[in-house]
């Protein structure tokens, strides 16, 4: 019986376990081994080249560039989405007039496509008549080229991503907030507790593993989504906007340099996954992984 | 309730709007300029005439006929492969003792950080060995075996009632049988959460199919949109949002028909 179902457990996950073999923990054993060889020419077998490769990504000035604008990247959108999703399932789970109507306004773009929204937005701060440029001239500000220009090129795509993701980690939060007993608020008023100190002491405690939920989820978001780079700067003007999976994008798919492109992409997989050790440090494993 | 406390509501509520009005902006003016011919695109006018004119030409300036057919056959695809690898895997994880099963499961966990996403370098070569470049396939390969959807069933599977698996036992049911008639019917609304997440999903995905994909043949809308709006459209802004708009269109539509339904599903998908 023990035997039977050992086998039989195992074949119900083997098909799964095949594809995540070949598409997952295959490509990350490749890209250690092929950031140590050179990038194949002509159906030749690649030659080891060690550490050539890391020599080349120290030298590399558009790495760092992509690094330190990943780094700022995901400070900015960060903290600054998971802020305004608080406020956003606050507000729609109230009793406030028009929730409903709001809860779709936060909701809407994360069911859009990246692409799509990377493409309404460019129009938006397309110079001289995208919508920000008649907004700033009402107050007779200076034409500027928002997303031509290295010093503004880099806010103007994070502001995009908090756009995106707000509304998304909202859900989150809403679906925490519900789970809050209301008794706990009625008590708290009945003891004369304001609002402000009801959220400290209370919610925002009750609401921690979402917190630690959503920012995982958004440290990966911040290092993996890079569609509105591809629409909006292809990375410029200048590297201001190259992320770094932009910059392995480039290499691998514009260069064809792929032995470089995986040394990048190991980069890359040591980010998420001192990320993933952080989460098991940080969060009560009960959590989530019960 | 005090006067000051009134103020403060008023002051909040006016505070949520405001936030509210400046998300959907950029989608509004989107909507404008896709729906007025070009002359009004960046002048606002209550007079100025709707038209679908722009909509009509973007339909005839590239296949998007072709980029729909090519974006449902994917997402098809990738949530029916999905739901049965996810289904056996989530079951053997939630009902079977064998051994090496927490270090399986430990390696299944891998894929909710490292995404097929950021593999797109080893992912290509895989394609290229395999001789799928450019195909529908090669789109969806990486994504069907999802630790997300694993995880969400074993979670679900478990909370199911032992008992109900024992009697359906005694009754003579193999292990494929108990789980189509005992465990998937109870995990209706997970499956229909996670095909929501799904769908979404891999319609709006865009680097590795446009990494994967080149020709007509193959592009999902998301490429097919990047290709037409970067191609010679010069800056037709009327046309490329009435593009934009018709890529977006069915899950706009299906969320604004389903609201309730799709907040729900991403709730139900993250609470796990």
């Amino acid at each position: 019986m023990r035997a039977s179902a050992a086998i039989h457990g195992w074949l119900l996950l083997l098909p799964a376990a095949a594809l995540l073999a070949l598409f997952t923990h295959w490509p990350v054993v490749g890209t250690l081994w092929d950031s140590f060889h050179a990038t194949p020419k002509g159906g030749r077998a690649a030659p080891f080249v060690g550490l050539e490769n890391y020599q080349v990504m120290v030298a590399d000035e558009v790495f760092w560039r992509s690094l330190v604008n990943n780094l700022w990247y995901a400070l900015g959108t960060i903290p600054l989405s998971i802020a305004l999703a608080i406020v956003m399932a606050l507000w729609v789970n109230s009793a406030m007039r028009g929730r409903t109507w709001l809860r779709m306004a936060f909701f809407t773009p994360t069911v859009l496509p990246m692409i799509a929204v990377a493409n309404i937005w460019l129009f938006f701060y397309t110079p001289q008549y995208g919508l920000l440029e008649q907004f700033t001239s009402l107050f007779g500000m200076s034409s500027r080229n928002w997303l031509g220009d290295p010093q503004t090129a880099l806010a103007c795509v994070t502001v995009v991503a908090i756009w995106k993701e707000a509304g998304f980690f909202m859900i989150f939060y809403l679906a925490a907030l519900q789970s809050i007993p209301p008794s706990l608020g009625e008590a708290a008023a009945l003891e004369g507790a304001s609002r402000g100190y009801y959220f400290r002491r209370v919610v925002f405690p009750l609401l921690m593993p979402t917190t630690l939920f959503v920012l995982v989820n958004a440290v990966i978001n911040s290092f993996r989504l890079v569609d509105h780079i591809v629409v909006m700067t292809r990375g410029g003007p200048n590297n201001a906007t190259s992320l770094l999976l932009f910059h392995v994008y480039q290499v691998g798919f514009s260069f064809w340099d792929t032995g470089y492109a995986a040394a990048l992409t190991v980069v890359l997989l040591f980010i998420l996954a001192s990320c993933a050790v952080g989460q098991f440090v940080f969060i009560d494993k009960r959590v989530h992984y019960q | 309730m005090t006067r000051s406390e009134d103020i403060a509501r008023l002051i909040e509520t006016g505070a949520a709007w405001l936030l509210g009005f400046l998300w959907i902006l950029p989608l509004a003016y989107a909507f404008w300029t896709a729906f007025h011919a070009p002359e009004y695109s960046t002048r606002f006018a209550l007079a100025a005439p709707l038209t679908l004119e722009n909509f009509r030409r973007a339909w005839e300036a590239a296949p998007f006929a072709r980029y729909f057919l090519n974006s449902f056959m994917l997402v098809t695809m990738v949530l029916g492969a999905q739901l049965v690898l996810c289904t056996l895997a989530g079951y053997a994880f939630a009902r079977f003792e064998f051994r090496g099963k927490d270090i399986a499961f430990f390696l299944v966990l891998v894929q909710l950080m490292i995404m097929p996403d950021v593999l797109i370098v080893e992912n290509y070569r895989t394609m290229s060995h395999l001789g799928i470049l450019d195909s529908i396939p090669a789109i969806g390969l990486p994504y069907m075996a999802s630790a997300f959807g694993i995880f969400l069933l074993r979670q679900t599977f478990k909370t199911v009632p032992r008992e109900l698996d024992e009697a359906a036992r005694v009754e003579g049911a193999g292990p494929l049988e108990i789980l189509w008639k005992v465990y998937v019917p109870l995990a209706r609304p997970v499956y229909l959460a996670f095909g929501l997440v799904s769908v979404s999903y891999h319609w709006n995905n865009f680097l590795w199919p446009l990494i994967v994909t080149n020709s007509v043949n193959s592009r999902p809308v998301t490429v097919g949109l990047q290709v037409f709006s970067s191609g010679d459209q010069g800056i037709d802004w009327s046309v490329i949002t009435a593009a934009t708009l018709m890529t977006s269109a069915p899950l706009l539509i299906g969320f604004l028909l389903f609201q309730r339904q799709f907040v729900q599903s991403f709730m139900r998908a993250g609470i796990k």
